[in-house]
């Protein structure tokens, strides 16, 4: 495995102190990072099966230290740094989880996942399945995902879309601190294996909100903007981007409601497409390149559902479909504000097909 | 960083395999052998049941493989000739430890106490596993090379955390040595000194590809060494040497000594499975240099020479193995409906909607089917 380049926002500490498990006073505000690290700490301290391992998670903290201080309050035997090895990492889980524990893991980078591809896909995935219910694998596998900070090849890697196909996987994603504990307090919780994908820009973005698992349920969807004119749907990283969007759409005459998924895998097909029968256009925002990406899936389910009630195609702005590019050109590959914005412009408000230049095809 | 306390090629002194060449207790003419006092030769009560469930493990394994023929099972990966390793290992194990057998294993599965129309219910198509993990301590017949390995360093490493007395065996073949989670896990092992046994059956063949051409390495048993896994390297067609290797593997482990990797030497007499066809790879006059070392032969051969085992008692075993062999084709000859909405039930631990939704248009289909 390739040594680790760290981004250069990582190291950083994570916002706010993590402060004791479990605070019930008035909420401050936290960072995404320090929301996690306290559903760890909380649930750590919940639950005596629950152990938390992968590499550099214990001493140090994690990279992007989320599991900051967690090996010196519960001890090396329930939080413990592993050798170098993912494929390890996602095995022994399997093998812990069959006896008896809840093992929550971190594979550092989304793309230093890949050599535990076998172990997800094939054993945690269909272990359940294979013994007809008899084997359960209560893991969670925490992945910091997707770009937008900076980091180097093979560090900002989208890949929700491999882990969404395999069925027997939960795959979740949050987009705000609080839901991050919520979502993560709930994925420990979970009978099923779930993949846990961090939204890596977000880790120092703060909210003030109480951190508690009730709230909407870990295969829900949310609204985080209601509006009448477009629904956009999206997850974990580009949730703020779609937010920021609608703001600057209200200022051009569309109202526009935004849905969180949360949970990608399994989809939520009643909340979104209750949106989109009420608005009839939508949009699919992710990082993830578009082509056979997870938007695809998105558009494809709500044409089956709302088919009637759509005023225009579904639409996707997504990252481009190129290998994810050096810093320097990252900027480009995001979707922004502005692709939102133009996308939502072509969503034939005047009942004209948009057209290919030079093709005479219509796009719809 | 400490100073060792003793030198490098002494610690590799101590975790090589001993004397370079594979122990026995037994050699292929029924004679007893010196394995150097490393192995503890196993008592006279454990000799027999060895034998004893050698027997019936190659009556089994005979009739998966005419069940395969017959077409009552979709495929058989014949273990004819490793009886050895497939009993020594089984029978070594204490109950409350676990077994990660392959897919080559069902000899031991049955050893271990599972039914033998549940064992084969993976090779007869009707589900992925047909028995009950928990129920034996037998993890599912891994497929995948060298993943289960891994499982069981897990499930060894919780038990330790958890404090519990328990060991996991991993049936490893020779061309897994090669996979990377070999590897992996000989290193977790290693640094989590986990109370796991790996045990390799070098049957010299992966599918088609001769050792030869699998490992440069002069052993396999060479490859724990890098790990700091003691090693130890048997004539896996000795049942008795494979028994007393796993047994000193467990207290080892059970004694808080970490992980044993052992190589047994064997050979797969059969075509990797019913549909290979291995005179493509290899010559016959091999076969049958590896038939004079035949496991079961020499084991009776030497019950029979220290007068343990008489015709009355090897009358019996093979009664009762021709009995094992009966339920087998009986269980297996009778048609089986697999019940299509399970497709559905265990995916998540609760069906999603959209699996929900799958199933209720599954079952419309087979009603209209029906119907029409």
């Amino acid at each position: 495995m390739t040594a680790t380049l760290e981004p250069r926002t990582a190291g950083t500490r994570p916002g706010t102190e993590p402060g004791p498990a479990g605070t019930a006073a008035a909420p401050r505000p936290v960072t995404m990072a320090g929301a996690l690290n306290t559903a760890l700490a909380d649930a750590l301290a919940a639950d005596p099966r629950v152990v938390v391992f992968g590499e550099d998670v214990g001493t140090l903290g994690g990279v992007f230290r989320v599991t900051d201080g967690l090996a010196a309050r519960f001890g090396a035997e329930r939080v413990f740094d592993t050798p170098l090895a993912e494929s390890a990492i996602i095995g022994t889980a399997i093998g812990m989880a069959m006896n008896g524990l809840v093992p929550v893991v971190e594979m550092q980078f989304d793309a230093f996942a890949y050599p535990a591809f076998e172990q997800i896909t094939s054993h945690l995935a269909k272990m359940r399945n294979r013994t007809r219910g008899r084997v359960a694998l209560p893991v969670v596998v925490r992945v910091p995902y997707g770009g937008g900070i900076g980091g180097v090849e093979h560090h900002c890697d989208s890949s929700e879309a491999y882990y969404a196909h395999t069925p027997g996987l939960r795959v979740v994603t949050p987009a705000t601190p609080a839901d991050a504990y919520r979502l993560l307090r709930q994925s420990i919780e979970c009978p099923d294996p779930v993949v846990f994908l961090e939204p890596k820009r977000r880790y120092w973005a703060k909210e003030t909100a109480p951190l508690t698992a009730d709230g909407p349920a870990i295969d829900r969807a949310v609204v985080r903007r209601s509006g009448t004119d477009v629904t956009v749907v999206t997850y974990g990283g580009t949730v703020g981007t779609a937010l920021e969007a609608a703001e600057a759409a209200a200022g051009e005459g569309w109202d526009v409601e935004v849905v969180d998924l949360r949970s990608l895998a399994p989809f939520d097909d009643a909340t979104v497409a209750e949106s989109v029968r009420r608005t009839g256009r939508a949009l699919v925002v992710h990082e993830a390149q578009g082509f056979a990406g997870y938007g695809a899936e998105v558009a494809a389910r709500l044409t089956e559902r709302c088919f009637h009630h759509l005023e225009a195609p579904i639409l996707r702005v997504t990252g481009l479909d190129v290998p994810y590019p050096p810093p320097k050109l990252e900027q480009h590959h995001l979707p922004t504000v502005d692709r939102i914005l133009d996308a939502i412009d072509r969503l034939q408000w005047d009942d004209e097909p948009e057209r290919f230049e030079g093709t005479g095809e219509g796009r719809a | 960083m400490a100073m060792p306390a003793t030198a490098v090629s002494d610690r590799i002194a101590e975790l090589l395999p001993p004397g370079g060449f594979p122990l026995g207790l037994i050699d292929a003419d029924g004679q007893p052998t010196d394995a150097g006092g490393v192995l503890n030769p196993p008592p006279p009560e454990a000799l027999l049941e060895l034998h004893r469930r050698m027997v019936v493990g190659r009556r089994f394994d005979t009739q998966a493989t005419a069940l395969a023929r017959q077409g009552r099972l979709a495929v058989y990966p014949s273990s004819r000739g490793q009886e050895a390793c497939q009993i020594g290992v089984a029978l070594a194990l204490r109950e409350q430890d676990w077994l990660f057998p392959t897919y080559r294993d069902s000899v031991a599965v049955l050893t271990r106490g599972v039914g033998g129309v549940e064992v084969l219910s993976m090779m007869r198509g009707e589900w992925h596993c047909g028995y009950d993990p928990y129920e034996h301590r037998v993890a599912p017949q891994c497929t995948p090379l060298a993943t289960n390995a891994l499982h069981a360093v897990g499930l060894a490493h919780a038990a330790r955390l958890k404090g519990e007395d328990t060991v996991a065996l991993v049936l490893l073949g020779d061309g897994a040595t090669s996979e990377g989670d070999t590897h992996e896990a000989l290193n977790f092992a290693g640094v989590w000194n986990a109370p796991v046994v790996f045990l390799v059956q070098n049957n010299g063949y992966a599918i088609s590809v001769p050792l030869s051409k699998q490992t440069a390495a002069p052993a396999l048993a060479c490859k724990g060494v890098g790990y700091g896994v003691p090693s130890l390297l048997v004539d896996g067609n000795d049942a008795a040497a494979v028994f007393a290797a796993v047994r000193c593997a467990v207290e080892r482990a059970t004694a808080g000594g970490g992980p044993t990797f052992i190589e047994a030497l064997t050979y797969r007499v059969d075509a990797h499975t019913s549909a290979d066809d291995p005179t493509r790879y290899r010559d016959d006059a091999e076969v049958q240099a590896w038939l004079t070392r035949d496991p079961l032969a020499r084991l009776e051969k030497h019950l029979r020479a220290t007068g343990l085992l008489d015709d009355e008692r090897a009358r019996a075993v093979q009664e009762e193995a021709e009995q094992v062999a009966a339920e087998a084709r009986e269980g297996l000859s009778a048609e089986v409906e697999v019940d299509p909405a399970a497709l559905f039930e265990h995916v998540y631990a609760e069906p999603t909607e959209n699996l929900l939704e799958q199933r209720a248009r599954l079952l419309d289909e087979l009603a209209e089917e029906e119907q029409s």
